[in-house]
């Protein structure tokens, strides 16, 4: 028996239900949501209250149901609950007294950043204490010469490189929702972006972390140097999603604005040739800054938004970012031109001045809004694949639209082989939601049989929590479940999000047999 | 292959059950690093081979026992290269052992660490379960970071069986330029050029001398080169003198007194301590060759962000890593339980 999920409460019992995004990227509008609440115990609620209120300031402790009711979901919002209490502290000190209580209370806590998570990490608990960080937003120091920035974990994305560019550096890691999203919710999350073949994710550059456990210890982690001494818990507290600690402040390291940065726009006649096309040019010894591909369903769908000029007639187009002084940028995409060229491109276009690599851009950007205007409703994927399976995965892919009768429009992050497929779907349709989630099911386990993952960038969370049981055995979740114990015996900080139980996924293996094969078979049933 | 597996999850479960301590072992060439080896040999060379390399992928996957020349040999024929620039510290350097110490060479500062380049591994836990994490993809966020974790950890969180890393293309072009500077004015400028879009790949500072190797582009080392000035090293002599800063036989690292590594803040002006030191890593990283206490050392180092490790030494017994606050010991101590309840890997290499 693992100690801490004895004291698993679970989240709402609420399946997936129906949701679509429009404009602006980041923000999500929900259509004929179906959300069962837990009820508050208002007793309970009374109990944490009052202690909170010993040493928080009023302003800093929500219970009324219209003031907590905006932290009930995060962007995945098909996920609903409104929480029992949210903390909006200020000081460390006061996260610390906030984690101490709980402790204390046995009443476990959600701590949520800019709430622009894609698989509702951030879902609050009804027997639970919402800790937000969003009044962390200071900019503590930025050291220009070590090329370096102390951040409340409150600070904007895009804020952390607006604030370095007098000095010619940025903050790499750009998550599509980086005019929204904190850094403290990308150290969770381990997010990526769109440069990260190149620049790595979140994990690749951070320096130092302050933290703090749910018993209110204190947890320097990280260096001002590039290594520290002991286990690297650094990388183990990224994309831990809010399970292990809770963070207050984050060094990342900042990097020189490249001095010249253009595009390739180049156009397939079929989607598997600009797959194919993508592996060429990393098998050319090419490490592109953003290597992006969009189908024909995607050119078409944002092309009347964005006037990007794109070619309609071509079945995928390839986005090619090179980066780096004037020279280099040059050179690369001179090598660039004739891969692509030798990979059967009908088309090059190369971005002559930034007015137009932002145009090339342009729909690269807008795909999730436009996904919400072509469609009623779209369910977006996150699985990782090799990079040699994406004509595979392609194929699959418009098999499966055929099978389903559901559109897709496929935007991969090509170059490190994440793929965001969107499934179009219409809600209002009987049997179309669940069509779309046995089609978005079927990526996922094509995913991991391609030697892939079911999450490159968005997390776990409890959106696919279930996945997770096809992507990792009972010993490695208990090996999760064990780490999760050595921060959090009791298992009171975000529980139920990321890892499985193992009863979970003996539940999910009952109802999902792939191939004839039983998961968790040594499990008793319970 | 299998067999081999299977024989050392026995081996481990039996040293669980009777509490005797195992001291794993690739090719020994890491043997001075940390805490003094002790323990019944586990040597895992015998699982070794590289199991899948796609260059199209940049990834490779390896057991744990494959010799790390192999794997280079192997990924340089396909014109690519391990990013962090490993030290093998000896021929029989494993990759295994490469991962479990962590320890990375002169490309570090300017493209990526061990831990950076570690995409997913294979291990064998203190109870003998055969364990995967992370995966052979760029990005997967599935799961904590067990991978991540387990490189630098000195074998003492479990055995690793095979590791997935991400390589890189070699540079089109390189070149070393030497410049005469002072360790004061070499820390202020290496900073400065760390700050703009130039190929630096390698920095070496040593007896007044800083050494800069630019990487990448031809076009991109050329325009480096007109901006920095400097005096070009030939490129065989240049090649060699990496190689000698990686694997420490470079004049510099041949003495008798006990060598310290410090990592800090890169721009910590030059520290007053006795000894004669040496600086890479763009000034995050500076050698210390002194018999001075090691409490003087520990606490300079501290103050400049970072921490002292006793590399080389014959007295080990002041400890060889930085101590940690309480509530960060505490942490270790509950994740090596986790991984090892019995406390039979490798006692004593990384905690006290």
């Amino acid at each position: 028996m693992i100690g801490y999920s004895r004291a698993i409460i679970p989240f709402p019992p609420v399946r997936v239900t129906r949701y679509s995004r429009g404009a602006p990227s980041f923000a999500y509008t929900v259509r004929m949501t179906v959300v069962t609440n837990i009820p508050i115990d208002a007793e309970k609620q009374r109990e944490i209250v009052t202690s909170l209120a010993a040493f928080l300031p009023e302003s800093a402790l929500l219970f009324d149901r219209e003031d907590v009711q905006p932290y009930e979901c995060d962007a995945l919002s098909a996920y609903r609950q409104i929480p029992m209490v949210v903390t909006l502290p200020e000081t460390e000190d006061q996260v610390r007294r906030i984690l101490e209580t709980c402790h204390a209370l046995r009443v476990p806590v959600v701590p949520r950043g800019a709430g622009t998570g894609l698989s509702g990490g951030a879902l609050p608990l009804a027997n639970g204490v919402l800790l937000s960080l969003a009044r962390f937003m200071r900019i503590i120091a930025i050291d220009p010469l070590a090329r370096t920035a102390r951040l409340q974990p409150g600070v904007r994305n895009l804020a952390i490189s607006e604030a370095a560019r007098p000095y010619g550096l940025y903050y790499a890691p750009d998550p599509s929702s980086q005019l929204a999203c904190s850094i403290g919710g990308n150290v969770a999350e381990n997010s990526g972006g769109m440069h990260c073949l190149k620049y790595g994710l979140t994990v690749h550059n951070i320096l130092k972390l302050r933290a703090y456990t749910i018993t209110g210890e204190l947890l320097e982690i990280g260096g001002d140097g590039l290594d520290s001494a002991g286990y690297d818990l650094l990388a183990l507290l990224t994309g831990s999603e809010g399970l292990l600690a809770v963070i207050t402040e984050v060094t990342v390291k900042l990097l020189p604005r490249p001095e010249g940065v253009q595009c390739i726009l180049a156009a397939f006649d079929e989607v598997t040739k600009a797959g194919q096309a993508v592996a060429n040019i990393i098998a050319a010894g090419i490490i592109p800054a953003g290597l992006e591909l969009m189908d024909q369903l995607t050119t078409t769908a944002v092309e009347p938004f964005v006037n990007a000029g794109y070619p309609l007639d071509a079945a995928a187009i390839l986005l090619c970012e090179s980066d780096g002084n004037l020279e280099e940028v040059s050179e690369e995409i001179t090598r660039m031109t004739s891969v692509l060229k030798a990979s059967g491109a009908t088309e090059i276009r190369v971005s002559q001045n930034e007015a137009e690599r932002l145009r090339f851009w342009a729909g690269r950007k807008a795909a999730f809004p436009a996904a919400g205007r072509v469609s009623p409703d779209y369910y977006c994927m996150d699985g990782t694949i090799p990079k040699k399976a994406l004509p595979r995965m392609l194929n699959a892919i418009s098999e499966l639209s055929r099978k389903y009768g559901l559109r897709c429009m496929n935007v991969f992050h090509a170059g490190d082989g994440n793929l965001h497929p969107l499934i179009l779907y219409d809600a209002n349709q009987p049997g179309q939601l669940e069509k779309t989630e046995q089609f978005g099911a079927e990526i996922l386990k094509l995913s991991i049989d391609l030697g892939g993952t079911i999450t490159g960038e968005h997390g776990v969370g409890v959106e696919k929590i279930d996945s997770m049981c096809l992507q990792f055995r009972s010993p490695e979740l208990e090996t999760f479940h064990a780490v999760k114990a050595a921060f959090d015996e009791q298992g009171l900080l975000n529980p139920g999000k990321a890892v499985p139980t193992l009863h979970r996924c003996a539940e999910f293996g009952r109802m999902h047999v792939h191939g004839g094969e039983k998961k968790f078979s040594e499990l008793p049933r319970f | 292959m299998n067999a081999i597996i299977n024989q050392l999850a026995d081996t481990i479960r039996t040293a669980a059950a009777r509490r005797t301590p195992l001291c794993i072992r690739g090719g020994g060439s890491k043997d001075f690093y940390g805490g003094t080896p002790s323990g019944e040999r586990l040597d895992v060379s015998g699982y070794h081979g590289i199991i899948e390399y796609e260059p199209s992928e940049l990834v490779i996957t390896a057991r744990a026992g494959t010799p790390l020349s192999e794997i280079e040999d192997a990924l340089r024929a396909k014109g690519q290269m391990l990013a962090f620039e490993p030290p093998h510290f000896g021929s029989t350097a494993t990759l295994g052992g490469c991962v479990a110490a962590g320890l990375s060479g002169p490309r570090r500062a300017y493209t990526s660490a061990v831990r950076d380049s570690a995409l997913g591994l294979r291990m064998l836990d203190g109870k003998g379960n055969d364990l995967r994490f992370g995966g052979r993809v760029m990005k997967n966020v599935a799961g904590f970071d067990v991978s991540r974790l387990m490189t630098g950890s000195l074998g003492t969180l479990g055995v690793i069986l095979e590791v997935s890393l991400k390589v890189l293309p070699l540079p089109v072009a390189e070149a070393t330029l030497q410049f005469e500077k002072n360790q004061d004015n070499t820390i202020a400028a290496v900073n400065a050029w760390a700050g703009l879009p130039l190929p630096i790949s390698a920095t070496a500072w040593c007896n007044g001398k800083l050494s800069l190797r630019l990487s990448g582009a031809s076009a991109a080392v050329d325009a480096a080169i007109r901006k920095l000035g400097g005096e070009r090293m030939d490129e065989g002599p240049a090649a060699r003198f990496w190689v000698g800063i990686r694997e420490h036989d470079e004049p510099y690292f041949r003495t008798p007194l006990p060598l310290w590594r410090l990592s800090i803040k890169s721009t910590t002006a030059s520290m007053n301590l006795p000894g004669e030191q040496m600086m890479e890593w763009g000034g995050a990283l500076r050698w210390l060759k002194s018999d001075t206490e090691a409490a003087t050392i520990r606490a300079a180092t501290q103050a400049a962000g970072g921490h002292a490790t006793l590399f080389r030494g014959s007295d080990k017994n002041t400890g060889v890593f930085q101590p940690m606050s309480a509530a960060m010991l505490a942490l270790h101590h509950h994740l090596k339980d986790t991984f090892d309840p019995m406390h039979i890997f490798n006692p004593g290499r990384l905690l006290g």
